[in-house]
């Protein structure tokens, strides 16, 4: 976090740079003149014209973002999300020489497990703002005192309220280990780790590093793809032979993301500073950052045509303004671009040999659903498994009961 | 041709495409005059940019680096003159004329020498007709430029659809063999009945599709970034893997550059285009500095000095010239298009996917050094049939007109001498 940011956006923290494991309180407030200029900027839009085909073949449509800029500068308040992120206990500390932001939530249960949980691109602590008080608070939402977690959620170096790295270094390898000492900094001995995205690298990397208390992981992404199917991905197909009906539909969903959605991952991946576009446009960050994946994207697009199913507009503002007004379109995609250069080569979704217990959640319309036969290849201590018939890319975001319950199922047997 | 009153257009013209059942085939007088409210706008934008923190590492490797550009977009913003710009294309004789239901913008200087032989230059993705201001008058006055009367050509050099000041197709299918249609049909609206094409970049296989497709009077091609790679090594570098065996040296180092091109992610923007131009249109459509970066990101870029290398071309000017027309003409995503409409087609150096083998027309090639690649005469002569000149030369790279102007003059000089039909 930058000087100026410390200054003007929050409130009581002390100055960056201290060198001390204090954890600072942590307020989001950010200036009046801040929110007008993010409006009149939305309402200057330079537009492109119509894309030139019917659906979304193309990128991001005409219409939805119309639709979204439309709403985001006259109807959508940031005043309500920064009230809900207030509601919670936010924290700063400083791990290796960078601010980390978290959100630290503890259950009144005693007992409660503690646990972890890590968001990723274009995602944000937002992400999780729904899943804290059934989690932390099982007894008013249909669980038991034993169904408690402590929780602890923090924002990515380069996201959000933490600081932007200034020097290569912070991938998954180093954030995972920024997170066991942040775990161990709040006095926690026994914990599970949660992800899906970015967050299921970390949560694996964590698993692979097998820091002291880390009992077991949780993924919404699960990075089960064969070496076999691995090859054949890369070089567009044709499958291996003997693929089980579950494992022809990961394939097919893999294959059209290889060949049709890789590219926001490939640029960010080689020449995240050239995105100098979404730091200066609120409508062209808005669009890079909905266009992730075609199912979320379809998803998202429905909410701004007044059919909200998962998402709501609300909920994809409160996000994308969150990018905005912490300036960290580019910070945050430097994580990809340090993840390729600066960690050995291998695909996002490619087994990484987790020893320790994992429970995977495959939701329907997920990037790919991993099939259960490739999650216990990959996992060999898979505890459980479930397929879901819903959810895209967001999990704990769209269907915020449904996660709830898998993580309340999925670490049932971790508790004392 | 004579350049009759002045056509004076304003941004309506840019946006309303002319469509008609029977299409007018008229050929229209053209001239920029870009109104003061939108000059006045891009500066109030380029002063509002909202920056983001510095990239994480001393070179270029991450993108546009922040200093530079910074540097580069403040001067756009106080001393760069687009108007001076203006002056200069509208001292050439331009003009529009409807093709296939798109306004086709294109330059149109004779030759003061009788008998030049007609050439049709198209640009690329991020350039425009600006790239190919410097060769005008080598080319038909040559001269006054170390050639004789004998090598005057007359020169078209038309803005692709969706470029500059051509219109922007509303509908899908103008990939480059649509181009390649609508181009005979303005060397045959303009009159010419024998004549040569050159490009480089996009230009490369609209041109080359002109041949496939045996356009009236096409003599021959000049290329500058031909398709060259044998199937066994666009395998190879789709795969990742190794220098397919039986290379000679030069072939091995021409793969393993490519292989390298590739590692460094030199062609992930081509890939982000191809797939979702819309996407990326929306923050280079509304943010200048956002366009500019974009623009450099192109490899072709990768050793430019943001015009600090004296006497090295393009100057900071030339590449503003470019910018700030993307800019004018709201073409940022329309341009971009063109990659999608490419889509399954792929490489546009892969001698397969362009079909090489069906130019039966004499093929000249000169290879301009810091080009994305360097094709090997011995690839050359493997994709095309009819390989007439190949010639590689000491300087220059990917926008060779922009760059080295005199010796891409002097080349196609060389490269259609055998063309020229005798008089």
């Amino acid at each position: 976090m930058t000087e100026a940011m410390t200054e003007t956006r929050t409130e009581g923290a002390p100055q960056a740079g201290s060198g001390t494991a204090d954890i600072r309180p942590f307020r989001v407030n950010f200036p009046e003149a801040d929110l007008a200029e993010l409006r009149r900027r939305i309402k200057a839009t330079k537009w492109p014209e119509r894309e030139t085909v019917a659906d979304a073949s193309q990128g991001v449509q005409l219409a939805t973002t119309r639709a979204l800029a439309d709403y985001w500068a006259t109807g959508y308040d940031w005043r309500k999300c920064e009230a809900k992120l207030n509601a919670v206990p936010n924290f700063m500390t400083e791990i290796d020489g960078l601010d980390i932001h978290f959100i630290h939530v503890r259950s009144r249960h005693e007992n409660a497990l503690p646990m972890i949980v890590t968001h990723g691109w274009p995602g944000s602590i937002i992400e999780q703002l729904k899943i804290i008080d059934p989690l932390t608070n099982p007894t008013a939402h249909g669980g038991s005192a034993s169904d408690a977690f402590h929780l602890v959620i923090p924002s990515l170096p380069g996201y959000g309220f933490s600081g932007k790295p200034t020097a290569p270094g912070w991938n998954p390898v180093s954030i995972a280990k920024a997170w066991a000492t942040l775990m161990q900094r709040l006095g926690y001995t026994k914990y599970v780790a949660q992800g899906g995205d970015w967050g299921n690298a970390i949560s694996e990397l964590m698993a692979l590093q097998e820091p002291p208390g880390l009992l077991g992981i949780h993924t919404n992404m699960a990075a089960t793809v064969p070496p076999d199917v691995s090859k054949a991905l890369a070089v567009g197909g044709p499958p291996p032979a003997g693929l089980s009906p579950d494992e022809k539909h990961a394939w097919d969903q893999l294959d059209d993301f290889y060949k049709n959605g890789l590219g926001y991952a490939l640029e960010m991946n080689n020449r995240p500073q050239t995105l100098y576009g979404i730091v200066d446009s609120p409508v062209g960050l808005a669009a890079w950052m909905i266009d992730h994946d075609i199912r979320s994207y379809q998803m998202i697009a429905r909410a701004f045509e007044g059919k909200p199913e998962g998402l709501t507009q609300n909920d994809v503002l409160d996000n994308v303004t969150l990018y905005w007004l912490t300036n960290t379109a580019i910070s945050s995609a430097r994580l990809y671009w340090d993840t390729r250069h600066n960690l050995p080569a291998g695909g996002f979704f490619d087994v990484r040999g987790v020893k320790i217990p994992v429970a995977v959640s495959a939701f329907a319309e997920e990037i790919y659903q991993a099939p259960k036969r490739w999650a216990e290849k990959a996992y060999p201590k898979l505890i459980r498994y479930n397929k879901l018939d819903k959810g895209t890319h967001f999990a704990a975001w769209e269907q915020p009961e449904l996660f709830v319950s898998e993580m309340r199922a999925s670490f049932r047997s971790f508790r004392a | 041709m004579k350049l009759a009153a002045a056509f004076v257009c304003g941004l309506l013209l840019f946006s309303n495409p002319i469509h008609s059942q029977t299409e007018d085939r008229s050929i229209r007088p053209f001239k920029v005059h870009v109104p003061q409210a939108a000059l006045d706008d891009l500066r109030r934008r380029i002063a509002a940019t909202r920056w983001p923190d510095r990239e994480t590492v001393a070179d270029r490797s991450q993108g546009a680096q922040l200093a530079k550009l910074q540097e580069l977009v403040r001067y756009w913003g106080s001393g760069y003159d687009w108007r001076k710009t203006e002056a200069k294309l509208n001292a050439l004789p331009q003009f529009i004329t409807t093709i296939d239901g798109v306004d086709i913008h294109f330059i149109h200087v004779r030759s003061r020498h009788p008998n030049a032989l007609a050439v049709i230059i198209t640009h690329g993705w991020p350039g425009s007709v600006i790239e190919q201001l410097k060769i005008i008058g080598p080319l038909t006055d040559p001269t006054a430029h170390g050639g004789s009367a004998g090598e005057a050509f007359d020169v078209v050099i038309p803005s692709v659809p969706g470029y500059g000041f051509s219109g922007r197709p509303a509908g899908t299918g103008w990939d480059p063999d649509r181009v390649a249609r609508a181009w005979a049909e303005l060397m045959k609206r303009l009159g010419y009945a024998r004549y040569v094409a050159q490009g480089g970049d996009w230009g490369t296989p609209i041109s080359s599709a002109m041949a496939r497709q045996k356009a009236a009077g096409l003599l021959g091609l000049h290329i500058n970034l031909p398709a060259t790679l044998p199937p066994e090594v666009t395998a190879a570098l789709a795969a990742g893997g190794p220098a397919p065996a039986g290379l000679s040296d030069k072939e091995r180092a021409v793969f393993e550059a490519l292989k390298t091109y590739g590692m460094k992610g030199s062609s992930a923007y081509f890939t982000m285009l191809t797939a979702r131009p819309q996407t990326v249109g929306y923050g280079a459509t509304d943010s200048p500095a956002g366009l500019a970066a974009w623009v450099l990101v192109h490899p072709g870029f990768s050793q430019w000095n943001y015009g600090a290398d004296a006497g090295k071309l393009p100057t900071q000017d030339d590449v503003l010239d470019n910018i700030t027309l993307y800019w004018l003409t709201n073409t940022a995503t329309s341009a971009a298009r063109l990659y999608w409409e490419n889509g399954a087609r792929g490489s546009v150096i892969a001698a397969i996917a362009q079909k090489t083998s069906e130019i039966s027309l004499p093929v000249a090639i000169t290879v301009f050094p810091e080009d994305v690649y360097r094709a090997p005469e011995t690839w050359a002569r493997r994709a095309y049939p009819n390989l007439s000149y190949f010639h590689e030369v000491d300087k220059g790279g990917h926008f060779a007109a922009w760059e080295q102007p005199e010796l891409f003059a002097a080349e196609l000089r060389a490269a259609f001498k055998s063309l020229r039909p005798v008089h």
